[in-house]
This record gives structure tokens, C-alpha cells and sequence, in this order.
């Protein structure tokens, strides 16, 4: 009878890693895209501003204000997901808390700080808009995009962690020493690091910018639009090339880190050399189907040299494969084609100015402008794909699996209904809200707008007491 | 040595979100009490006006808890998820509601939804204190038990949780009652000034009765604790009710020098009292002390300096962000109690 309830217990462990592993994802995918302008937007808006006050640019101000007051919206939202992200460490993975929480807390424990810097310098640059000195204001912004570019290296080096597990040793499957250095600069954060926080700023500025294409569009085309579009996207696009590097150095170094994630992403069946590069493609069964099958490619991309060895997914036992490679190959087709893809605007943005030191004036330019943003946030939450389900069944890094971490509690269906339906909402007003600013923006009746969590309505005008 | 003091770092953090957090929580009950949308208008507007640039920052503190929590006692912070996952959910489901509520609520148009909307952020802010309330009343009962696979519904709902539930609610009224007196003082709205002394007087008085219940309560649930309580802790719980004692006569006596730092202290002697009971034991009911349920001693170090790095920086930012909104530099939307 006890034998039969351990049994029954542990294929409850097993029942719940799936809605527990559906119920991170929905969080983390919604979370990172607030965080990613929680960590790039404060430099836009700081650059609007420091425009704004050297050359006394009044549509620069404008639009700096504008933008600390959608700021103001998603950092708000942003703390309560990032919030429900902290207990869901705990009420999903205490397995991996009880087993890691030592190691894997320190870098959060300094992510913490840093989130009560921004969460600080945010109130007071929000609502210091109207009775601060001008630079005074600008300078109280300087502390938030700092603190988040440290925020994110911190969150970075917990998930790099995760991904290449190193400074402590073990003993009777306890933790029993520590070297926080090693954790927080493990090999993963090298190339984690510096490729997430591109990444926020690319989904940030292109995000930004896409807006004001939108509007060029539609005929707007005023010094406000395209000074609005400008800082963005150019500090984006500048950018671009620098990412793209970094996420090449992290293919190979993942080749090398976690040959089996590496042989999901690029569909290596066996390990061989001459391993070809397929595009697209759907693997089943051992086989790939209906992909473009380029020969000896991929050999070359890992190691310079058509005979470099890969190594495949028959490496490992099949319980040791990440599940559903298709999913995992076709994000990572999609991400470095999207990256890829966004360095065009850049060369025409770079050959209008040379000729003409003006923006491109074509419509194409103006529609892939305006799909960048949504095309940024589709390649980064196709990056977290790649790594987090390309991880898989490992939640630390062949040292503990994803079921061994998850709840043993029933129920988690429940909450992962409930996330989902609560979740939708919150996108939905966010969204709606978002559009409702631009509306009264667009009609000028920002004044009568009460906003809570942004700058007041009178902006930089003295008031009388 | 390192493990008390990080012992120390958890319980000040859990003190300065209680009285700091506690009081953005009790802001919104006031919100739900405040009545019809007319005669309510006056009392919102300065509950808004109070917490709208601060309840961020404040909330952070829930954050570092957490995070010192689960880093410095992993198996104690994995066994309370465990145990006490279904409060846990209901209190993550709380801020959700409330932080949507409150950001929200004045972005939408037309009366219904912003009444919705404000009545989902001053419902949340009920609720979110009682049930992390009930999971602090089902660790200070022994209801936590290290090995346990399930959540426990017997574990929450005991008198002692229940009662520790409704007692944070009352605290968090009774410290954002204090509070909105200093604010509608400042502003010179003696209306305002009553009507929120008249409040926290009861919220004081209830929060007074109901730590006494809670106490009679914890002696049938875990006669350790109380034997401590009423022991080595003793000095804390009296300076807790000469505190609450002290408030109550200003309150009635229309005082206001010293008010917030009296309940402060108040709620902080509770909290010191809870932590000086339990010690050495981790989770009350088990073996599990401080020192046996800790990280690895660099972990500890870890914490340690990373709490320093973190009073050096963000104690001066707080002090910087609550001066400025003192001194009223920080304005979010000029409610109509601020004289022009």
C-alpha cells in the first residue's frame, strides 16, 4: 500500500511538469517583454530629454515626457508579473529551491537591489516632472537605466547558471560550499549576458520606433514623428550588428556548452562531420522533413571547417533529448532569420543618409520599420524557446531534472488556468491603455488626462501657489 | 554568528515591509470603505495621493524577502511553498489584481470600469495581507512540516492562522489610518485629519484585541513559541502594547507629534517579538533551527554583503524619494487637497 502511494505520488510529480512548465513559460514570455523596455526604454526617454535640454527642442521634450508616461504604465506592470515570477520560483520548482536555492539565490538577491533602484528613481523621475529642475530631472533618470542594465546581467546570470551550473560542490546531495563569483560569472554568462541585454534594447527600439513608422504611414510626417522614430530606431539598428555577432558566438559556444540543445537547434541527428545546415523543416522520428538541406554548413558555422565533428542528438539516451525539436530548430530559424533580416533597414537608413541626410522616403523602408518591433519580440521570446526548452529535461544543467524540480502539489492546471485567463487581461488593458495615451496625445488633451502612474498634466510650466 | 545575522537581515526586511507595504495594503481597505463615488471623492483622492508614488518602491521589499529567504534557508523557504502553496497563490493572485487595479484604474474612461477597477485594487488590498498573514500564522502554529509532499488546508486555517491573517489587515489599516493623518495634516484638511484619526483609533483598537486573540490562540497551537513569547520575548510584546497603548492616547487626545514613529515601532516590536520567540528554530514543530536549515557559509556572506551594498545605496535613494514627496517635488496628479 505505501509502495503503491509512492508510485501514485510520483506520477503526480510527473502529472504537474507539464502545466508547471506551461505555466513559466506564459509568465516569463509576458514578463520578459515588459522588462525588456523596463531595461531600454528609461535610455530612450533619456535620450529624448537630453536633446529636449541642449538644444532646447520642445518636440523632443514632448516626446520624453510621452514616453516616461508609457514607462510609467509598464513598469507597474512589470513589478506585479515580475513579482509572480519570485513565488513561482518557490510554488512551482521547490525542488530546484530546497536542492539550489543557495546558489541560485545570490544573483537574484543582487537583481534586488537593483529592481529597488529602478522601482525608486522611476517614482521620482515620473512624477518629478513638473517641480524639479530641469537637469535635476534629467540626472534623477540617469540611476534607473543603469540599474536596469545591471538588473537584467543579474537575472542573466541566474538563467546562464542554469545552463552551464558551476561554483559549488556537493556533498550527500547538499549544497555545501559556495563561490559566488564562480555562480554569477559561470561560462553561459559570457555570451547570455551581453545577448539578452542587446535584445532589450532592440525589442525596446524598434518597439519605439515602429510606432512612429506606423504613424509615417498614415501620412504623419511632421519633425515629432520623425524625431520620434529617429532615437529608437537608429540606437537599435546601431545595435543590430553587435547582436548579431554575439548571438553567432553563442551558437558556437552552445556547439561546444550543450552539444545536445546545439543538435536540436540545427536538427544534428547523429554526430558526424560534414554536418549539413537545414532551414525550416519539421523532425520526426529521427528524420527531417521538408527542410532546405544545405551540405556541410553547419560543420563550418560551429568550427571554420567543413570537417568539424557536431555532435547529435544520438548522443544521449532519448530521455536525455530536449522534447519536440521542431519547436526548438524552427525558433531558432526564426530568430536568426528575423536578426538577420533587421539589418536591412539599417543599410538603407545608412545609404539615404550618406545620399540624401534625410530618412529614407520609400514605403518599404517605412513597412519594415514598422514590423521590426513585433518582429523583435517574436526573435527574442523564439530565443527563450531555444534555450529554455532546448534545456530540457534539465532544469540545472544535467545535475537536476525539470520533474525532480516541479511541485509535488496537485492542482497546478488550476493555476495555470487562472494565469492564462488573468494574464490575457492584463495584456489586453495594457495594451488598450497604451493606445488610449497615444489617443489623447494624438488630440491634444493630454492635460485633462489623470495618469497614476505617470508625469502630471502641465509639464515644466511653474505653478502658481 | 554569520546565520543570526542573516537571520536578522530577513526579520528587518519583513519589518520594513510591514510597516512601509502594510500601509499601501491598508490605504486600499480605506478605499473600499470610503463609500459612495461623492462622498468617498475626498478621502480617495489623498489615499491615492499618498501611495501612488511610493507603493513600488515599498512593494520591493516583498521581493528582497523572498529572495533572502529562499537563498539563505532553502529547504525551510521550499517546505512553506509547499505547505502553504494554496494562501500563497491566493496573496500572488491579490497583487496581480491590485497592482493592475491601481495602475489602471484612473487610465480607463467612464465611471463603471473605474469603479471596477477600484474596487478590484481595494478588494485585493484586503485580501493579499490576510492570506500572507495566514501563511505567517501557519508557520508560527508548527504547521509547516519539512517533508510534506502536499498542501495542507488544516495548516492555514486554524485559529492561530485565521487570527494572524485578520491581525496583518487590521495592522495595515490601522498603519495607513496613522499615515493619512500626517498626509491630510500637511495639507491642512482637518476634515480629513478627524476622519482618518477616527478610523485609526478603531483599526488600533481592533488590531490590539486581535493580537491578544492570536496570542491565546498560539498557546494551544505551539506552547513553545508562546512559552517564548511570554518569556525571553516579553520586553518586545510589552513595548508592542505601551506603543499601541500610546498611539491610541494621541489618537483620542488629538496629538499627532510622534504618531507614525509610536506605531511603527509598535509593529516592528511584533515582529522582533515573533522572530526572538522562534529563535534558534527555523520552522516552529520541526527540528529544523537556523543554523541547520542555512546556506553554506559564503551564501551567508553573500547575503550579508549584498544587504550592505544594498542599505549604501538604496536606504539614501528611499530617503531621497520620500523627502522629495514630503516636500511635495514629487506630484502625481494634484488632487484637488493640495491649495493652488
Amino acid at each position: 500500500m505505501t509502495g503503491l502511494l509512492h508510485v501514485a505520488a510520483g506520477l503526480g510529480a510527473v502529472r504537474e511538469v507539464v502545466p508547471a512548465r506551461a505555466q513559466m513559460a506564459t509568465t516569463l514570455g509576458f514578463h520578459i517583454i515588459l522588462a525588456c523596455f523596463g531595461i531600454a526604454l528609461p535610455t530612450i526617454v533619456l535620450i529624448a530629454e537630453y536633446i529636449g535640454l541642449k538644444r532646447s527642442d520642445a518636440v523632443a521634450m514632448t516626446l520624453a515626457r510621452r514616453w516616461s508616461q508609457a514607462l510609467g504604465v509598464l513598469v507597474a506592470v512589470g513589478a506585479v508579473t515580475g513579482t509572480v515570477l519570485s513565488f513561482e520560483m518557490g510554488l512551482l520548482w521547490p525542488g530546484l529551491m530546497r536542492r539550489y536555492g543557495a546558489v541560485i539565490g545570490l544573483p537574484f538577491s543582487l537583481e534586488g537591489i537593483f529592481f529597488f533602484l529602478e522601482a525608486i528613481f522611476t517614482a521620482i523621475y515620473l512624477y518629478g516632472w513638473r517641480r524639479l529642475r530641469p537637469w535635476a530631472h534629467f540626472w534623477s533618470g540617469i540611476p534607473i537605466a543603469v540599474s536596469g542594465i545591471f538588473g537584467a546581467l543579474a537575472v542573466m546570470a541566474a538563467n546562464s547558471w542554469m545552463n552551464q551550473p558551476g561554483g559549488f560542490t556537493m556533498r550527500a546531495g547538499r549544497v555545501v560550499s559556495v563561490d559566488p563569483l564562480k555562480v554569477f560569472f559561470n561560462r553561459a554568462a559570457a555570451y547570455e549576458m551581453p545577448h539578452m541585454l542587446l535584445a532589450a534594447y532592440l525589442v525596446a527600439g524598434f518597439g519605439v520606433a515602429s510606432v512612429y513608422a506606423v504613424g509615417f504611414l498614415r501620412g504623419r510626417r511632421d519633425h515629432y514623428h520623425r524625431l520620434g522614430f529617429a532615437i529608437p530606431f537608429v540606437l537599435a539598428a546601431a545595435l543590430t550588428p553587435v547582436e548579431f555577432v554575439v548571438g553567432d558566438t553563442a551558437a558556437r559556444a552552445i556547439a561546444t556548452d550543450q552539444p545536445v540543445k546545439f543538435a536540436a537547434m540545427e536538427y544534428v541527428t547523429h554526430t558526424t562531420r560534414d554536418a549539413p545546415e537545414y532551414l525550416g523543416g519539421v523532425y520526426a522520428n529521427g528524420h527531417v522533413y521538408a527542410g532546405l538541406r544545405i551540405p556541410d554548413l553547419d560543420s563550418l558555422l560551429v568550427g571554420f571547417s567543413t570537417h568539424t565533428k557536431v555532435i547529435g542528438l544520438d548522443s544521449v539516451a532519448p530521455a536525455d533529448r530536449p522534447p519536440v525539436p521542431s519547436l526548438i530548430h524552427l525558433a531558432f530559424d526564426v530568430m536568426v532569420g528575423l536578426g538577420s533580416l533587421s539589418i536591412v533597414p539599417l543599410l538603407w537608413l545608412l545609404v539615404a543618409w550618406w545620399r540624401r541626410r534625410s530618412l529614407p522616403r520609400q514605403r518599404w523602408f517605412w513597412l519594415l520599420s514598422a514590423a521590426a518591433g513585433p518582429a523583435a519580440v517574436v526573435a527574442m521570446e523564439c530565443g527563450w524557446i531555444v534555450t529554455e526548452v532546448g534545456r530540457q529535461p534539465w532544469v540545472v544543467y544535467k545535475l537536476l531534472t525539470t520533474a525532480q524540480a516541479a511541485t509535488t502539489n496537485g492542482g497546478v492546471i488550476a493555476t495555470l488556468t487562472a494565469i492564462i485567463v488573468l494574464y490575457a487581461v492584463l495584456g489586453i488593458a495594457t495594451i488598450l491603455i497604451l493606445r488610449g495615451l497615444s489617443r489623447r496625445w494624438r488630440h491634444g488633451d493630454e492635460q485633462a488626462v489623470a495618469v497614476p502612474y505617470g508625469p502630471p498634466r502641465q509639464p515644466m510650466t511653474v505653478e502658481a501657489r | 554568528m554569520t546565520v543570526e545575522i542573516v537571520g536578522a537581515i530577513l526579520l528587518l526586511v519583513l519589518t520594513l515591509y510591514a510597516i512601509l507595504g502594510g500601509a499601501d495594503f491598508g490605504g486600499g481597505l480605506w478605499d473600499l470603505l470610503a463609500g459612495r463615488a461623492e462622498a468617498g471623492r475626498a478621502p480617495r483622492a489623498l489615499i491615492d495621493d499618498a501611495i501612488t508614488p511610493v507603493w513600488e518602491s515599498n512593494h520591493m521589499w516583498l521581493i528582497f524577502a523572498l529572495v533572502i529567504f529562499w537563498t539563505a534557508f532553502p529547504s525551510a523557504f521550499a517546505a512553506v511553498m509547499t505547505v502553504a502553496a494554496v494562501p500563497l497563490w491566493l496573496s500572488v493572485l491579490g497583487i496581480v489584481l491590485r497592482g493592475a487595479g491601481f495602475a489602471f484604474r484612473k487610465e480607463v474612461d467612464g465611471l463603471g470600469s473605474q469603479r471596477l477597477l477600484g474596487a478590484t485594487f481595494a478588494i485585493s488590498s484586503l485580501l493579499t495581507p490576510f492570506f500572507m498573514g495566514t501563511v505567517v500564522g501557519a508557520v508560527a502554529a508548527g504547521k509547516v512540516s519539512l517533508d510534506a509532499e502536499h498542501s495542507t488546508l488544516t495548516a492555514w486555517t486554524d485559529p492561530t492562522s485565521i487570527l494572524v491573517g485578520c491581525l496583518f489587515v487590521a495592522v495595515c489599516a490601522y498603519q495607513a489610518a496613522v499615515l493619512l493623518i500626517g498626509e491630510a495634516a500637511r495639507r491642512r484638511d482637518g476634515n480629513l485629519e478627524r476622519y482618518f484619526r477616527r478610523r485609526a483609533t478603531i483599526a488600533g483598537t481592533v488590531a490590539g484585541a486581535l493580537s491578544l486573540a492570536a496570542l491565546v490562540a498560539l498557546r494551544n497551537a505551539d506552547a513553545v513559541v508562546y512559552h517564548r513569547l511570554t518569556g525571553r520575548a516579553l520586553p518586545l510584546v510589552v513595548l508592542a502594547g505601551v506603543c499601541g497603548v500610546a498611539v491610541i492616547v494621541l489618537l483620542v487626545s488629538g496629538g499627532s507629534r510622534g504618531l507614525r514613529v509610536l506605531s511603527a515601532a509598535g509593529v516592528a516590536a511584533v515582529v522582533w517579538g515573533w522572530g526572538i520567540a522562534q529563535y534558534p528554530t527555523l520552522l516552529p514543530g520541526t527540528g529544523l533551527t537556523l543554523t541547520g536549515g542555512s546556506a553554506p557559509h559564503a551564501t551567508l556572506v553573500g547575503v550579508i554583503v549584498v544587504t550592505i551594498v544594498a542599505v549604501a545605496l538604496v536606504i539614501p535613494a528611499f530617503v531621497l524619494l520620500f523627502s522629495l514627496h514630503g516636500r511635495q517635488l514629487l506630484d502625481p496628479d494634484a488632487p484637488p487637497s493640495i491649495p493652488r
